[in-house]
């Protein structure tokens, strides 16, 4: 009994590696003729995920805490209709909206964590009034769909590609295309990497993994729970808004139907990476892996053509219920054990 | 304070809303000491422990600790340690999930230059402490990994290396077995020759006998003694405990009640037993016959019948009602043989606090007959008045909400669910801890009304004289082993004191 | 004077009555500097043999929210925690319901393709497997209410625009549009949500679910001993729930006769849980009141039609709803609660010291 209590942890995040190899070798073997055993098949994931690579390295945290977050979709879309919205209407400049945008991140970071951690409301609740609040606060700045188009620098940022000096590949016309990535994935990265040593090897990650394991010994064992938890509430909000940016960098236009269920795919993500519900357990690299499965997921559906992409969505929910279940019966397993 | 006292505390009051939990309690603690604090059920232990951990705040007395000057009074657990009082919990308050290193430092980790966590130093320092304790133990592994022994002791290892002067164990010992608690002990007898003071909240007298140097007895909230461990033999510990002089131990005839020798057989258990808690057992109780089940706190009385309601599962063994072999896998299998159990944690398991009087009595009926057959309000009502009128419930209304009832009255509640159901065999947990004199008597006449009637009974209670009053005999529980029963012939506070101390000769 | 104010702020139904006292007031405000008369919400005139009203309007349209806030009630009651798929389940009752009369692939059609009935049923058949689905993972695996209910929140959205195709069904036969439309002059919603409360009503006052479901909600241990099984009822809150949003879905989807599955029930789940919370019961599970449930969700529809003609936005109100939301819990809030005494406690030992 007792090896399984060690391997159960490592077991998901097993899976998890094995699951992302294996539809990642289905996808090279059906699909090679659309061009999945390219780099760049693969770095497209990334760019195409980057925004949410950071937004599930936040929810990672909550979630190492054992809260959970829902209103990161929210925001992301809060923050591209800012971006949008500053850059076309209101004439900003984009790295002071951007600064501005992170400002905003904290602040709501800041007003979840505290009717979380000091008044002790459940995470569920607010951050689900969070999410209204964003995305109905995504309609109040502007009903309509706004391009950004007028501000150099953000287009610039978005258009730039840094070019890999390997893992080229000729095509039909005969010309050499090096694979490319953007700077969001350069961010994104950069974001798993801090949150990854910040996680690791800072008093604050650490007091997130004790806070996580159980809650009442940390407190006796003089950690302050509470401000442990609104910490982690701002990182996740701070962190969205890195995302959102990313995220806006990516589709260069604000709408108010964007990024619509995106707390779902950073949740199944951190998930599937092998972050336990209840906290305690889980790494931001499992997370970036987590990414990974459902980038490819919907790489896979989107290179099959004929299924329409609510697929994606439902094998994603699939998952997600099949490892919830799985973390379900595993807990079942070590308390039996004891 | 005299020379070699590391703690003491005199005269600690503390009151809880409508109850004295602590009158005019002391303790005092020597370096290099382990004292077993005791006490059964109510009796004031834990409530001691929290005042002096700074969890619970008292209103009278003082605490003295070796290196202050004058009495200190601790805000918080976090203050108590900084002084150098630590306290490790029965449940270990670590966290399972980070390596046994980080739970011995997590919050005063050494850092590096930057402002990280140095965690080559904290695994070398760790490694050191365990090495220093004679803990055999890979310190960069998860603390999941390790039993709860060993869990334990990193546990008492992150206390001692705190410098603590004062190490609390409430109750460490409950879910170890023989050879862990031996392991325990060794590494507690090593603290003690370090000069540390130690202790030690325990209900196995087994433990105490075999580690301790002194034992300081609580009853009621209130001092009984403080002794050293050579004037106090089992049998008086147990009498000191139990809230009788040894010398007045004059034997209390029941009063009423007729012989059931006789009477048919109503249930009959064998080999029932439920891991971790009770061993197999055999128990056989008559029609009419009220049997009384009698030990220690966490003797594992309570858990045998648990086991009999179906309330924790029964593991090994059978079970036969009215000679028929019976499966019973929930309580409401019991429930429809005729059984009811009435729990010994009134808030936790027996009161549903925000429903109403009514709804409280007509619970267990209701239950019986399924959520397709609602009782009528007429006779909700009927069912309800009939008991508050038989059982002098005090209560504003029978609408008025359960938890705004006194701790008595709350009790005939959940008295009332289970005679409104008529049942054969009833079961009762504690019925009378922490009610009046006035309650305490009409529940023992009901107890006795109903054997009359010709239902059975099993009678829980940790005050002997009660026991003797109702029961026509006793099963004798110590350390989850059924060890005897004694029948009414010999049923004397003496003989059941004996039986509960057991394994002793120097008398 | 005070001490009554008191007593009256303590009664359970207090909350959502108030706040729907101040939305009427608001209104009769908002009528008056518009130069309309100050009546005007109340007014209920008959056009075409319709009847027509602000007040209609608030009763048709709360329709869907007041019969998934009878569910989510006893789900609440229960667990202990909200079920957040139900605007999903909605929208997948509809693409069920549509799909199935309309024929696979079929994205406008005026005849069925199988009888209403076949239809509707088989809508709600879904909709209530959603129900055990929810309810299994809560009850028996012991996941936490949210976290199982996140996964149709997401999937069954996705599930009724794959039963589509990804379109959007139309199902042009009067008999399906009446059930949003209207038998005679009285809008067939406000009937069938009449009909809801009724059949609710009754079961709660025929059976003992309501004692069983608060017993489990307050009390699981208690609960136990006394006989009860505690998973079970948490599972039998779930299927109820899961046919609430069925019925729900049916309204919202006749009324548009079309499975819109992007559209129908967006939102709706916050509603639903607005109006649990506004009708004075605790998000944390426990005793519960159906009557305030469900004026709390009428008090919703009225806020959202008050906005509406305030020029506020469908996208846009959530913005006040989830403000209110955020108020009612933090009240609500052990630690608020706590001040609040502790406010008039000070209170009451300053009037001491004055009289003294």
């Amino acid at each position: 009994m007792k090896k399984l209590k060690i391997n159960s942890n490592t077991l998901l995040l097993l899976i998890t590696i094995v699951l992302f190899i294996v539809m990642y070798a289905a996808g090279c073997i059906v699909y090679a003729s659309k061009g999945f055993t390219h780099l760049q098949t693969f770095l497209n994931i990334l760019i195409n995920n980057a925004g949410l690579i950071c937004v599930a390295s936040g929810t990672t945290c909550v979630m190492l805490t054992g809260g959970i977050d829902i209103s990161v979709g929210s925001v992301v879309a809060m923050d591209c209709m800012i971006m949008a919205v500053g850059i076309e209407r209101w004439g900003w400049s984009s790295p002071v909206l951007m600064l501005f945008i992170l400002a905003i991140g904290l602040v709501f970071g800041l007003v979840q964590g505290f009717c979380i951690a000091y008044l002790d409301i459940q995470p569920f609740i607010v951050t689900m009034a969070g999410l209204f609040f964003a995305r109905g606060m995504t309609a109040v700045i502007c009903k309509d769909q706004v391009s950004i188009v007028s501000d150099k620098i953000f287009t610039a940022l978005a258009g730039y590609k840094i070019e890999l000096p390997f893992g080229g590949y000729v095509n039909k016309k005969g010309t050499m295309l090096m694979p490319y990535l953007r700077i969001t994935v350069i961010v994104a990265l950069l974001v798993v990497l801090a949150i990854f040593l910040m996680l690791k090897y800072t008093r604050f990650g650490r007091s997130i993994y004790a806070v996580g394991g159980n809650q009442q010994s940390a407190t006796l064992m003089g950690l302050d729970v509470k401000k442990t938890r609104l910490k982690v509430h701002m990182l996740a909000s701070f962190l969205a808004s890195i995302g959102g940016i990313c995220y806006c960098l990516n589709t260069m236009a604000g709408t108010t139907q964007q990024a619509t269920g995106l707390e779902m795919d950073a949740i199944s993500s951190a998930v599937i990476g092998g972050t336990l519900l209840t906290g305690g357990v889980g790494n931001v690299l499992g997370t970036l892996i987590g990414v990974m499965i459902n980038g490819t997921i919907s790489t896979l559906v989107k290179s099959n053509g004929k299924l329409i992409s609510s697929w994606s969505n439902i094998i994603t929910a699939i998952l997600l219920c099949f490892f919830i279940v799985l973390q379900s019966i595993f807990a079942r397993i070590k308390e039996a054990s004891k | 304070m005299e020379a070699g006292v590391v703690l003491k505390m005199q005269g600690i009051c503390m009151t809880f809303p409508g109850v004295k939990a602590l009158d005019n309690a002391s303790l005092t603690l020597k370096k290099g000491e382990i004292r077993a604090l005791m006490g059964e059920n109510g009796a004031g232990k834990s409530t001691l422990i929290k005042c002096l951990t700074g969890v619970n705040k008292f209103e009278a007395g003082e605490i003295y600790l070796d290196g202050f000057d004058g009495p200190i009074v601790n805000k918080d657990t976090m203050d108590a340690q900084s002084k150098g009082i630590a306290t490790v919990y029965q449940e270990v308050n670590l966290c399972p999930n980070l390596s046994v290193a980080e739970n011995l430092y997590i919050g005063r980790e050494p850092l590096t230059k930057l402002g990280t966590v140095n965690r080559k130093m904290m695994n070398k320092k760790a490694a050191d402490l365990m090495r220093e304790l004679e803990l055999d133990l890979d310190v960069t592994k998860n603390l999941e990994e390790y039993s709860l022994a060993l869990q334990q002791m990193i546990a008492i290892a992150r206390a001692v290396d705190m410098d603590s002067k004062v190490l609390i164990l409430d109750e460490p010992t409950s879910s170890l077995d023989d050879r862990e608690v031996e392991k325990l002990f060794q590494m507690m007898r090593r603290l003690k020759n370090k000069g540390v003071g130690i202790i030690f909240v325990t209900h196995f007298l087994e433990q105490v006998y075999a580690v301790c140097d002194g034992i300081t007895v609580l009853r009621n909230g209130q001092l009984v003694g403080e002794y050293e461990i050579a004037e106090l033999p089992r049998v008086k510990l147990v009498a000191a405990m139990m809230g009788k002089d040894f010398d007045d131990l004059a034997s209390i005839k029941k009063e009423g009640g007729s012989d059931r020798s006789n009477a048919p057989v109503y249930l009959e258990a064998s080999g029932m037993s439920h891991a971790g808690t009770i061993r197999p057992f055999d128990l056989n109780i008559r029609k009419g016959e009220v049997v009384g089940l009698t030990g220690l706190l966490g003797s594992g009385r309570s858990e045998l019948a648990r086991v009999i309601y179906g309330a924790d599962r029964n593991q090994t063994g059978s079970l036969k009602v009215n000679g028929k072999e019976v499966k019973i896998k929930n309580p409401i299998d019991a429930m429809n043989l005729g059984m009811g159990l009435l729990p010994d944690d009134r808030k936790a398991e027996g009161i549903i606090a925000d429903l109403s009087v009514r709804e409280n009595i007509i619970l267990a009926v209701q239950a019986k007959l399924g959520i397709m057959k609602r009782i009528p309000m007429a006779k909700q009502i009927e069912i309800t008045d009939k008991f508050i009128d038989l059982l002098q419930i005090k209560t504003a209304s029978r609408e008025t909400l359960v938890k705004q009832l006194s701790g008595g009255n709350q009790q005939k509640v959940i008295l009332a669910r289970w005679l409104a159901t008529n049942p054969d065999f009833l079961i009762l947990d504690e019925p009378t801890r922490g009610i009046d004199i006035g309650t305490k008597t009409e529940i023992q006449k009901l107890v006795l009304q109903l054997a009359d009637e010709g239902k059975s009974l099993i009678f829980i209670s940790s005050e002997i004289e009660e026991m003797l009053r109702t029961c026509n005999r006793m099963a004798v529980l110590r350390d989850g082993v059924k060890v005897g029963e004694i029948d009414e012939n010999d049923m004397t506070q003496m003989g059941v004191m004996k039986a509960i101390a057991g394994g002793e000769h120097d008398e | 004077m005070m001490s009554k104010l008191k007593g009256l702020t303590k009664k359970q139904l207090f909350l959502p009555v108030f706040s729907m006292l101040l939305v009427m007031l608001l209104n009769v405000i908002y009528d008056i500097a518009c130069g309309h008369a100050p009546l005007t919400f109340f007014t209920i005139a008959v056009k075409n043999g319709i009847l027509y009203g602000r007040l209609i309007d608030i009763l048709n349209r709360g329709t869907e929210a007041a019969i998934l806030a009878i569910g989510m009630t006893l789900v609440v009651s229960s667990s202990a925690g909200t079920d957040i798929s139900v605007g999903s389940v909605m929208s997948l009752y509809g693409g069920m319901c549509c799909m199935l009369l309309a024929g696979y692939g079929n994205v406008n059609v005026s005849n069925y393709a199988v009888p209403l009935l076949v239809g509707i049923g088989a809508g709600l058949l879904t909709t209530c497997v959603c129900g055990l689905f929810n309810g299994f993972l809560v009850a028996y695996m012991n996941i936490q209410p949210m976290v199982a209910t996140l996964i149709l929140w997401s999937a069954g959205r996705a599930i009724g625009l794959l039963l589509c195709n990804s379109q959007i069904v139309y199902v042009r036969v009067p008999s399906f549009q009446k059930i949003g439309g209207y038998v005679g002059p009285i809008p067939t919603p406000i009937i069938v949500a009449a009909a809801c409360i009724l059949v609710a009503s009754l079961v709660l006052r025929m059976t003992a679910l309501g004692t069983y479901i608060q017993s489990v909600g307050i009390n699981k241990k208690a609960s136990r001993i006394a006989g009860f099984n505690s998973a079970k009822i948490i599972l039998l809150c779930y299927v109820i729930c899961g046919l609430c949003a069925g019925l729900a879905g049916m309204v919202a989807t006749s009324r548009i006769y079309s499975a819109d599955t992007n559209n129908i029930g967006l939102n709706l789940e916050m509603d639903a849980i607005l109006a649990v919370a506004l009708g004075g019961n605790s998000l944390g599970g426990g005793k519960f009141n159906l009557a305030g449930s469900l004026i709390g969700a009428y008090t919703i529809q009225a806020i959202d039609t008050t906005l509406l003609s305030l020029g506020v936005s469908t996208a846009q109100s959530p913005v006040f709803k989830a403000v209110i939301v955020i108020m009612i819990v933090v009240i609500q809030s052990a630690p608020a609660k706590e001040f609040f005494k502790e406010l008039s406690k000070k209170r009451n030992a300053g009037k001491g010291a004055a009289s003294v």
